[in-house]
């Protein structure tokens, strides 16, 4: 199961992934204001079915990922329970690993929405009445569990420890860090300071400093600082500001969020 | 969740369980000659140990449970096991049955935590496969048997991504959350920590496919690397030399998932809930048991309807003990903590006729050898075991 807080600007809404399908609440917690139930078998099938990956895009929309494949466009409105189902987007083929929208200014006629999946595959978007798919960037088969867009960059996270920059108009890979020792969990972004927050199943939790670089245009990648949580398999990490001044993490039978 | 975790739940918590078994049957064994006929002789060792592989392993059984489907509970899962466990000659007590049951998941635990790559649970698998057909190399008919599982496991899993692997190990990690039982086995090799957490290392070999963290490229718009630089960390990684094998036969490579126990080293465990109450634990206890039926689920009722040969010379006569003597068993039995209590479901199974006819159609299906009436010989029982093969 997954939560995420989804900022339209008219309201915020919590919204909840799971086996189920997806549930949507007002910020407060006190009403259901939605729930899609996705198409579940009778009988447990080979491969399993859920939904995953969550984010606001376009001001107007929430998206869920599925284990389908398919993107689930929900059309929001400024209020009320009267959400519809807009759009489905089917680009990926295999399950939805995460989804993240444009933290900062995209360039021109640059997308808005990031969707990743199991096979490393990232899919590149501009939201809208229709949603529009502006590029493809294939996966080498390893997945790409976490993903975040600022400025036009995609930063993503893989299953094998790795952090690759992706210039989201072009395609082209222009970073790749040797980041983590096992499986990334969680990537998260400051949009203020452009400092990108990495968490991994070896213990660490490291801070990243993304800029580019005026003259070449080359997008740059600093390392800034490695925390490691003893004996901690981290499951989750975010900056709790959008300057990226504190960040809390969670991890594997851990009742505790450390905050640092 | 993954509908295809509970064989990897089933087949290494078994692995486990029979390391176990064999360390202690090993430990409290007497040469054939000097043994009294209360005692366990290297004969029945083997007997135990073939009986119980061979009922793990029952093709009905197996097809079961290669079936997509979502994990047992806790409780229903450990009734499997105490059916196992008796599919022999061997008798436990409640409190050498739950020891023995915690030892296993634990040992089960780390090896999934500590689990380099998602699929590397695979290989955890075959290394407790290859120890198993080690345990009966000489039964031909069971090591068929045993092959045939591995075949399976091979045909199912071999064709799994990385994503589907990470969400099996994921369920069974959400199964095994909050058990912190220590075992001082793990503690005296520091792999264990007093408050029951596992040890996580950051140093040793990176999982087969990661690079060794430190390094950062930088590419232009051309796709040319343009600049390199370097961050250390902690850690201390190392490449890894080879991979494992996924073959039927094969270097694992991985060393979780082998045998730790041996003759020498007692096992015990401190069996101490940690003191922030487990309390989805507790709940899971106090809560009246209506689904005791549903629970009762075809692996049980497989397990349950097999013909358990009565030991002779009596009740006790061929307990096995997980402690080292009877008066710490008892204690252990009197002081085990309310929330670890398995509450162990004992199912009548020949009360209800519509369940009996059931029961004795599966009997019926399994083969089992009957035993001869009035046989009080161990040798005699271990031959009619063999013809039925």
């Amino acid at each position: 199961s997954q939560v995420a807080w989804c900022e339209l600007p008219p309201r915020v809404l919590l919204v909840l992934t799971s086996q189920r399908g997806v549930q949507m609440y007002e910020a407060d917690g006190s009403t259901m204001v939605f729930w899609h139930a996705l198409d579940v078998p009778e009988l447990p099938a080979a491969h399993s079915v859920f939904a995953r990956g969550i984010a606001a895009a376009g001001g107007r929309f929430v998206c869920v990922g599925t284990s389908f494949g398919a993107v689930l466009v929900f059309d929001i409105p400024p209020k009320g329970t009267n959400v519809t189902l807009s759009e489905v987007l089917e680009q990926h083929r295999d399950p939805v690993t995460d989804i993240a929208a444009e933290q900062g200014q995209a360039p021109d006629g640059g997308g808005d929405l990031v969707t990743a999946d199991d096979a490393g595959t990232l899919c590149l978007w501009s939201s809208g009445e229709e949603f529009t798919l502006l590029g493809k960037i294939p996966g080498s088969g390893c997945s790409c569990s976490s993903v975040a867009l600022w400025n036009g960059v995609v930063a993503a996270g893989y299953g094998n420890g790795q952090i690759r920059l992706w210039e989201a108009a072009s395609g082209r890979i222009r970073a790749q860090v040797s980041a983590h020792a096992r499986w990334i969990y969680a990537l998260d972004l400051a949009p203020l300071t452009g400092k990108l927050l990495s968490g991994a199943e070896d213990s660490f939790v490291h801070v990243w400093k993304l800029s580019r670089n005026p003259d070449t245009d080359d997008i740059e990648v600093q390392h800034c600082h490695a925390e490691c949580v003893t004996d901690t398999q981290v499951c989750g990490a975010r900056f709790c500001d959008p300057a990226g001044d504190t960040f809390a993490v969670t991890g594997y039978d851990l009742s505790e969020i450390l905050c640092y | 969740m993954s509908a295809r975790t509970l064989p990897l739940l089933f087949l290494n918590l078994g692995g486990e369980m029979l390391y176990i078994l064999d360390q202690r049957l090993r430990a409290q064994s007497i040469p054939g000659e000097k043994a009294r006929k209360d005692e366990w002789t290297d004969v029945d060792r083997k007997r135990v140990m073939n009986d119980i592989i061979s009922t793990m392993f029952n093709r009905k059984f197996m097809e079961e449970l290669f079936k997509p489907q979502d994990l047992y509970s806790k409780k229903a899962l450990r009734t499997v096991y105490d059916r196992l466990a008796h599919a022999s000659i061997m008798r436990l007590n409640q409190a050498s049955m739950d020891k023995l049951y915690d030892l296993m998941t634990m040992a089960f635990k780390y090896q999934v935590l500590l689990c380099p790559r998602p699929r590397d649970i695979l290989l955890v698998t075959f290394n407790h496969l290859d120890a198993i057909k080690d345990f009966i190399s000489d039964s031909p008919g069971i090591l068929n048997q045993v092959d045939e599982t591995f075949r399976r496991l091979i045909e199912t899993y071999s064709c799994l991504s990385d994503g589907e692997f990470q969400l099996i190990r994921q369920t069974l990690l959400i199964f095994f959350q909050d058990m912190h039982i220590r075992v001082s086995i793990f503690l005296k090799d520091k792999v264990q920590n007093s408050n029951g957490r596992f040890v996580l290392p950051i140093s040793g070999a990176v999982p087969w496919g990661t690079e060794v963290p430190g390094l950062i490229r930088i590419f232009n718009h051309k796709g040319v690397e343009v600049k390199r630089a370097e961050f250390t960390t902690a850690g201390n990684y190392v490449t890894p030399q080879r991979e494992g094998s996924f073959e039927l036969y094969g270097d694992r490579v991985l060393k979780l998932g082998t045998n730790m126990y041996s003759v020498t080293r007692p096992v015990e465990t401190h069996v101490s809930g940690s003191s922030k109450s487990l309390a989805s634990q507790a709940k899971e206890n106090i809560a009246p048991n209506p689904l005791a039926k549903e629970e009762l689920n075809f692996l049980a009722r497989l397990l349950g309807g097999l013909d358990i040969q009565k030991p002779a010379g009596g009740e006790s006569g061929f307990r096995l003990n997980l402690f080292t003597t009877d008066e710490e068993e008892e204690h252990a039995a009197k002081t085990r903590p309310e929330e670890l209590s398995y509450k162990v479901i004992n199912i009548e199974a020949t009360q209800e006729p519509g369940r009996r006819a059931e029961l004795s159609r599966i009997l019926g299906e399994l083969d089992v050898a009957e035993p001869r009436p009035g046989s009080a010989e161990k040798g005699e029982d271990l031959l009619a075991l063999m013809d039925g093969l």
